[in-house]
């Protein structure tokens, strides 16, 4: 499955474990409920791990996992099920730095609003060729909402109209 | 009113130039149709009966003369040379082509308009008084939260796929004229005794399928805290509102079934992991915006007006319409024009062209460059000299824009229903029109006084039937058009969803169901009182006698 | 001499003006209802929206789907309400839409006659 990141295709380097069964070697991605049940042995592995969340999974819930956790796969189910924008928005502001990546029904219309929110790498598939992505991902030049996780091409408009005196107003950002 | 600076011009351009993109990808076949409804959908294009519909945004009902002369520009280029006014202030035009429509939204682009979310599963347009600024009972203009909020709401990439649509509405007045309480967020606003400005939060209100009244979730929330808490709300209603049928998604089917103060602890505990930002920037911008809505030069006036005087008495006609289509100005001399867009027998919140630029023209050369469009489909100046008023009303009488049925019987408000619509299960205009024509006689009008008549063509509820004092709704039986009726509904600070009377009727016998229903009301009313509070006071059972009795 | 066939025809929305159209025989999308292939048997029908889908997917309409209709004396009167106000236009403005460019339905809508 390709993977986008930066506007640029990347390799995937992790392994998709399953809710049961042997665990993958390497870095490796379990669904949540395999989480909760193995995460003493998952915890103590020295390689990166991983969670896949549906969408009526509740971000607190992973809260006392994310310092452990490198990535964080949330799903479309279909392109106008919007529940992970909020996830993932949750995620953030909980603190994960981690890579957060959207999986299922990923359309490029919608790549800019996913990586406001804070995703950083998307399961994209065959059907649009890469300068499509690129091209959506750059539409918008503006954004009037403050505190979004990704100031990409966007500014936040709001900031810019009031931060030219106190520049000590700027929200920090990540990525 | 708001103007854009160059943030607010480049973003309208840049959507505009995404919209042509995606446009250009639908038609060449790289959007399949289930991808491009949503995308069009959050540009107000939708696909209609006869051909496409695009519904521009008019944020909280304000325009300029400008942009009420590119309206009309665009219903004659675009469009058959006119456009609808609805019920959410907007205006919609019926004959658009996909292929013009990133070129209108050039042309709108161009006077500081747009169609953003106008539609489709977001936040849509921010409404309200139609009167704000201008009415003499406000406390204070609602407008620039409704443009802040407008901004806020726009593009927001965490609430571009909601459940469901999402309607917010604010006022200033104490005489609620927004229906905030039957909207999915209404927003309040009070003073306390220290005279401090908060907001009452009102959640889960809403008509269509399931009409209910929204509950108070703050009681005085700061203006600052205003965009935190809406996101809040808005993330609660994201995460856990109804995905899997589509006539439980609104909020207020989340607000119902989670109990309203389950629904309140969920928004409080979200609202309360907040990042502890500061809110300083809102500050700065609520400011910047409210500098624009700051309240008009107005002239130093007697309250009295002899010209306007002398006119009512030398002219019966314009006596008439004086007393029936001012609204009390809060500045002495003044008054605010409501013009009716509901001639006899005409179609209900239509404009030509002309009558857009004539519009334009009046409120240029006499209401400060500024219009407003009503829930009720009309279009009001709200700064007029009294002075100038008899001027105004010759210009709209050779216009057609002269019915002084403004707030009576036939001020009736009508979705476009199934002569349009593709949701529709009946035709709402002809229905309209009947009872309009029926209603003719303007002493009639008068006589009966005060009435919010309200026309659906279906269950979707866009003509807003559960809250007239009289409504109807237009439903299909075994393919024939059918029509039930309702009373005792309003959208005002003490709102009610009205009831069904009983069994429905066909089209042809509904403007006479309502007569004997308006003769009921005149012999059982006491001395001026108005059709709700006689409703209110008697209840049903004298209108069912009356419309049911076996003869 | 009268001669009624009732049937199924497909009707779509053209894809570019959002203009309600109508199936032919030959392939092509009238605006005017008359111009409709009527599918008299569920197979005839079946291949009606199987032709519907292919111009679907090369971007001439969109959103098509069969009706059920029957001809009379050589005009076509859809069953429903609704698709006779598609194959006529707006009852309260009769100089808009199909029926005031000559290619409206024989059969007005709200009553059927």
């Amino acid at each position: 499955m390709p993977l986008l990141k930066n506007n640029t295709l990347i390799a995937e380097t992790w392994a998709h474990a399953d809710a049961e069964g042997e665990l993958p070697t390497g870095d490796v991605v379990v669904p949540f409920a395999r989480l909760l049940k193995n995460w003493e042995q998952l915890s103590q592995r020295r390689d990166k791990l991983g969670v896949s969340l549906v969408n009526i999974d509740r971000a607190e819930a992973l809260s006392t996992f994310l310092p452990k956790l490198q990535l964080i796969v949330l799903s479309f189910p279909a392109f106008n099920d919007g529940r992970a924008y909020s996830l993932a928005r949750q995620l953030r502001q909980m603190g994960y730095r981690g890579e957060l990546r959207a999986t299922g029904n990923v359309l490029p219309d919608q790549l800019q609003f996913m990586l406001q929110v804070g995703f950083d790498t998307f399961e994209i598939g065959e059907r649009f060729p890469l300068s499509t992505w690129q091209q959506a991902s750059k539409q918008m030049s503006l954004a009037y909402q403050r505190g979004l996780f990704r100031r990409g091409s966007e500014a936040e408009i709001w900031t810019e109209r009031h931060t030219d005196a106190e520049p000590w107003l700027e929200q920090p950002h990540a990525g | 009113m708001y103007r854009y600076d160059e943030f607010d011009h480049q973003f309208v351009r840049d959507r505009t130039n995404q919209f042509r993109d995606q446009a250009g990808r639908r038609l060449s076949g790289e959007l399949t149709e289930d991808e491009f409804r949503p995308l069009r959908l959050m540009n107000g294009l939708y696909l209609q009966l006869h051909a496409y519909m695009l519904r521009v945004a008019i944020p909280y009902g304000t325009l300029s003369s400008k942009q009420m002369r590119q309206l009309a520009f665009i219903a004659d280029k675009w469009d058959k040379g006119y456009g609808h006014f609805t019920t959410r202030q907007n205006i919609q035009y019926n004959w658009i082509k996909l292929e013009d429509t990133a070129d209108i939204l050039d042309a709108l682009a161009d006077v500081e308009m747009h169609a953003i979310q106008t539609s489709g599963n977001c936040i849509r347009n921010v409404t309200t008084d139609h009167w704000a600024g201008a009415a003499a009972d406000e406390i204070a203009d609602p407008r620039p939260v409704g443009e802040l909020l407008r901004q806020w709401s726009s593009l927001h990439p965490e609430f571009s796929f909601l459940p469901r649509k999402f309607k917010i509405a604010v006022t200033g007045a104490p005489n609620d004229r927004a229906a905030v309480k039957v909207h999915d967020i209404g927003l309040r606003l009070h003073k306390n005794a220290e005279g401090a400005i908060g907001w009452e939060v009102i959640v889960g209100g809403g008509l269509g399928r399931t009409p209910m009244i929204g509950v108070t979730v703050r009681d005085f929330l700061p203006e600052l805290e205003l965009v935190g808490y809406l996101e809040a709300i808005m993330r609660v209603y994201n995460l856990y509102g109804r995905r899997d049928n589509k006539y439980k998604a609104r909020i207020k089917i989340l607000v119902h079934e989670l109990g309203a103060d389950k629904f309140k602890a969920e928004v409080e505990s979200e609202y309360a992991k907040r990042p502890q930002a500061s809110t300083e920037v809102e500050e700065r911008e609520l400011k910047r915006i409210a500098a624009y809505f700051a309240a008009p030069q107005l002239e130093k006036l007697p309250r009295w007006s002899a010209s306007f005087e002398e006119a009512k008495l030398g002219n019966p006609a314009f006596s008439r319409w004086a007393r029936n289509n001012l609204g009390a100005h809060r500045a002495d001399g003044y008054a605010i024009v409501n013009i009716s867009l509901k001639p006899d027998g005409g179609i209900p919140g239509d404009a030509t062209s002309d009558q857009m630029r004539l519009m334009a023209e009046l409120a240029e050369r006499y209401s400060l460059d500024e219009l407003r469009v009503s829930h009720a489909q009309n279009v009001v100046l709200p700064h007029v000299k009294k002075d100038d008023v008899f001027a105004i009303w010759q210009a709209l009488e050779a216009a057609g824009l002269g019915a002084a049925n403004y707030g009576l019987a036939g001020d009736i408000i009508a979705c476009p229903g199934l002569d349009y619509c593709a949701l529709a299960t009946a035709r709402a205009i002809p229905i309209a029109q009947a009872i309009s024509r029926k209603f003719s006689d303007s002493a009639k009008q008068d006589e009966i006084g005060k009435l919010k008549i309200n026309i659906s063509g279906c269950i979707n509820a866009c003509g807003h039937h559960h809250v007239g004092h009289i409504g109807i709704l237009g439903l299909d039986k075994k393919g024939e058009e059918y029509y039930q009726i309702t009373l005792g509904g309003s959208s005002a600070e003490n709102a009610s969803i009205g009831s069904i009377l009983g069994p429905g009727f066909a089209g042809h016998e509904v403007a006479d169901a309502i007569e004997t229903i308006l003769d009921t009301y005149l012999k059982l009313r006491g001395p001026g009182e108005e059709f709700l509070a006689a409703y209110r006071r008697v209840g049903a059972k004298p209108f069912k006698e009356a419309l049911y009795a076996t003869a | 001499m009268t001669s009624t066939e009732k049937g199924q025809l497909v009707t779509a929305n053209r894809l570019r003006d959002g203009i309600a159209v109508f199936l032919t025989r030959s392939g092509q999308w009238s605006e005017t209802i008359d111009d409709a292939a009527l599918a008299l048997e569920p197979q005839a029908a079946a291949a009606l929206e199987a032709r519907a889908k292919d111009d679907e997917k090369a971007t001439l309409v969109t959103g098509a789907y069969l009706i059920d209709a029957e001809r009379l004396n050589s005009r076509i009167r859809a069953a429903h309400i609704r698709e006779r106000m598609r194959a006529l236009g707006p009852t309260v403005r009769l100089d808009h839409g199909k029926q005031a460019e000559g290619k409206g339905a024989g059969f007005a809508a709200p009553e059927g006659v």
